[in-house]
């Protein structure tokens, strides 16, 4: 069970069960959707870009509890955020759930470390970074859906 | 967590169920390990069956003493494999009851079957206006050859709905049916479902209008007898790699009356008789739809498996299967915030099922982690998810190899599933 401890802490759940910013976002003047054909996740996230800051971003889908909980705490973690510190936060958090190096540690990450067990399990990545590929065509803004495949 | 015996005492009584499921299992090496420090329970049979060691044996024993190319060499090597080769297209017209071996098709699958169908017979029969009728229960592979087709001919493709059930309503598929339509394709078990298809019932109602049917076998062929003259029906497809055999064959029957009024699928090696460059005369049924050099091996391992179905009986696997079916349908339905999505009267090997609160791919993660293999997500099904308004499900699928002990252990499973999402 300890893998599975280690994938589903408490704040995954929480943020699973109950997520946050879970809305389409009046003001939004970036989104994009994604899509897993995998397994059929969904999920649009909106972004209000003020200059170069995420003054706020927040999403709408549905989907297992690694990616609603992964959604929820990036649109927690981003707000306020500059594109170039977004974009880092991606690089060093996909590090993470994928184990390329270990970035638990890594200060900025904040809640996100939360997803340092999915490392474990190569299946679940793609559920856990579904929503910031989403984020990243969202601030590039060609609007095209975004596919995990 | 609730305790094994607490919840499934009663029915320790009516193990085994009349089949000796422990020798069975003996046959498939592969089920013997353990995963993640588990023993294996292989759940996912629906997604592809696991092979016993006599397909596994006959298949290196092809590549060790006999591989060569069919049909062309005067050596001793070509007249082995070509033999057998053909041998498996015997035991294959023996196994769904065909009138003649050249209506037996080698193909990769039952996809493939379906892509010839529609590329070979649809663009030869099927102009703008026409109909193509298939049900709401389709696998994508029976459903997007037919909008291609459909696109191309400036045809329609139009769906028979099913009830809350699962079930066909065959009321509305009959009234579908009209002057327009040229062509029936169903599946026979919904691979989502389990739902077996009134086949008998869909198909007379299409011969009264003259319209062919083809069937989509690949979830049938390994729970039930298929006789494809008592059927009537005109073209079936399977899948070796879901009866206990290998990857990358299937069959595709049809009667020959069709087939040889149908141009060739795919050109190349073996499908003609001569070529110059003005004028290329096609070979004979089968040949004429097996361009290329086939999946020899996978071929012959096919006919090993069929062998291998024969010597159990597909009515004594059927027996036993329909008995775990019933027996993991009860176990099922008694854990608190399940649903089972597919609850036809009828039904072969499918448990698909939804658990409140959690999505089917955190079901799945944690069945995997205590050793149960099971399939998550749409099932190639995307718009029958959309019928029952859910994203995805947690399918367990069965095999005559799996037990009534591997059923309880699904259920401990999924009451890990609640306990780790709390509720």
């Amino acid at each position: 069970m300890t893998d599975l401890q280690d994938l589903y802490q408490e704040l995954i759940l929480d943020h699973g069960r109950r997520p946050r910013n879970f809305r389409p976002l009046e003001g939004a003047n970036r989104g994009a959707q994604g899509y897993n054909p995998l397994c059929g996740d969904k999920v649009r996230v909106y972004v209000k870009l003020n200059g170069d800051i995420v003054e706020d971003v927040s999403f709408e889908g549905a989907g297992c509890a690694i990616s609603t909980a992964s959604a929820s705490i990036m649109t927690e973690t981003l707000k306020g955020k500059t594109r170039e510190q977004a974009e880092d936060l991606f690089q060093t958090f996909h590090d993470l759930v994928t184990g390329r190096e270990a970035q638990v540690n890594a200060p900025e990450l904040g809640k996100l470390a939360v997803f340092s067990g999915v490392s474990e399990f190569p299946m679940r990545v793609k559920c856990a970074t579904l929503s910031w590929h989403t984020l990243r065509a969202a601030l590039s803004g060609n609007g095209e859906v975004v596919s995990t495949e | 967590m609730k305790a094994k015996g607490e919840l499934l005492a009663s029915e320790k009584a009516t193990k085994p169920l009349g089949f000796d499921v422990q020798t069975v299992r003996e046959q498939f090496p592969i089920l013997s390990q353990q995963v993640h420090g588990k023993p294996l329970v292989y759940l996912d049979n629906a997604a592809t069956s696991q092979k016993p060691q006599s397909v596994i044996d006959v298949m290196t024993r092809y590549y060790s003493t006999d591989n060569s190319n069919i049909h062309r060499g005067v050596h001793l090597l070509s007249a082995r494999a070509t033999e057998q080769y053909e041998d498996a297209r015997v035991k294959a017209q023996g196994f769904i009851n065909a009138a003649e071996s050249k209506e037996i098709i080698f193909v990769r699958g039952t996809t493939e079957a379906i892509n010839l169908v529609a590329n070979s017979y649809g663009r030869a029969n099927v102009t703008a206006g026409d109909e193509v009728l298939i049900t709401a229960m389709e696998h994508h592979s029976n459903i997007v050859p037919w909008q291609i087709l459909c696109q191309e001919k400036g045809a329609r493709l139009r769906v028979a709905p099913i009830n809350d059930d699962g079930e066909l309503v065959i009321e509305e598929f009959e009234k579908l049916v009209n002057e327009r339509t040229k062509l029936v394709s169903v599946v026979h078990v919904s691979n989502a479902l389990g739902t077996i298809n009134p086949i008998r019932t869909i198909i007379e109602i299409a011969h009264r209008s003259n319209v062919p049917v083809m069937v989509d076998g690949a979830q049938a062929a390994p729970h039930t007898r298929i006789d494809v003259q008592e059927l009537d029906v005109d073209f079936y497809a399977f899948s070796g790699h879901k009866v206990y055999g290998p990857t990358g064959i299937g069959v595709l029957y049809g009667k020959a009356h069709l087939l040889e009024a149908m141009p060739p699928f795919q050109g190349g090696g073996d499908m003609i008789a001569s070529v110059t460059f003005e004028k290329t005369t096609y070979n004979t049924l089968p040949y004429k739809f097996e361009a290329g050099t086939p999946n020899i091996a996978a071929t012959i391992g096919l006919g090993a498996a069929i062998d291998y179905v024969n010597r159990i009986g597909i009515e004594r696997i059927a027996e036993y299967e329909h008995k775990l079916l019933a027996y993991g349908t009860e176990t099922l339905s008694r854990i608190p915030g399940l649903r089972l999505i597919g609850t036809a009267r009828e039904k072969a090997g499918v448990l698909s099922f939804v658990l409140e609160g959690v999505h089917p791919h955190d079901v799945g993660t944690i069945l995997d982690r205590e050793g149960i293999a099971i399939r998550t997500g749409h099932h190639c099904a995307m718009p029958l998810m959309e019928r029952f308004k859910i994203p995805a499900t947690a399918r367990a699928s069965l095999a005559f190899y799996n037990t009534t002990d591997e059923i309880d252990a699904l259920a401990v499973g999924i009451h890990k599933v609640t306990e780790v999402f709390g509720r």
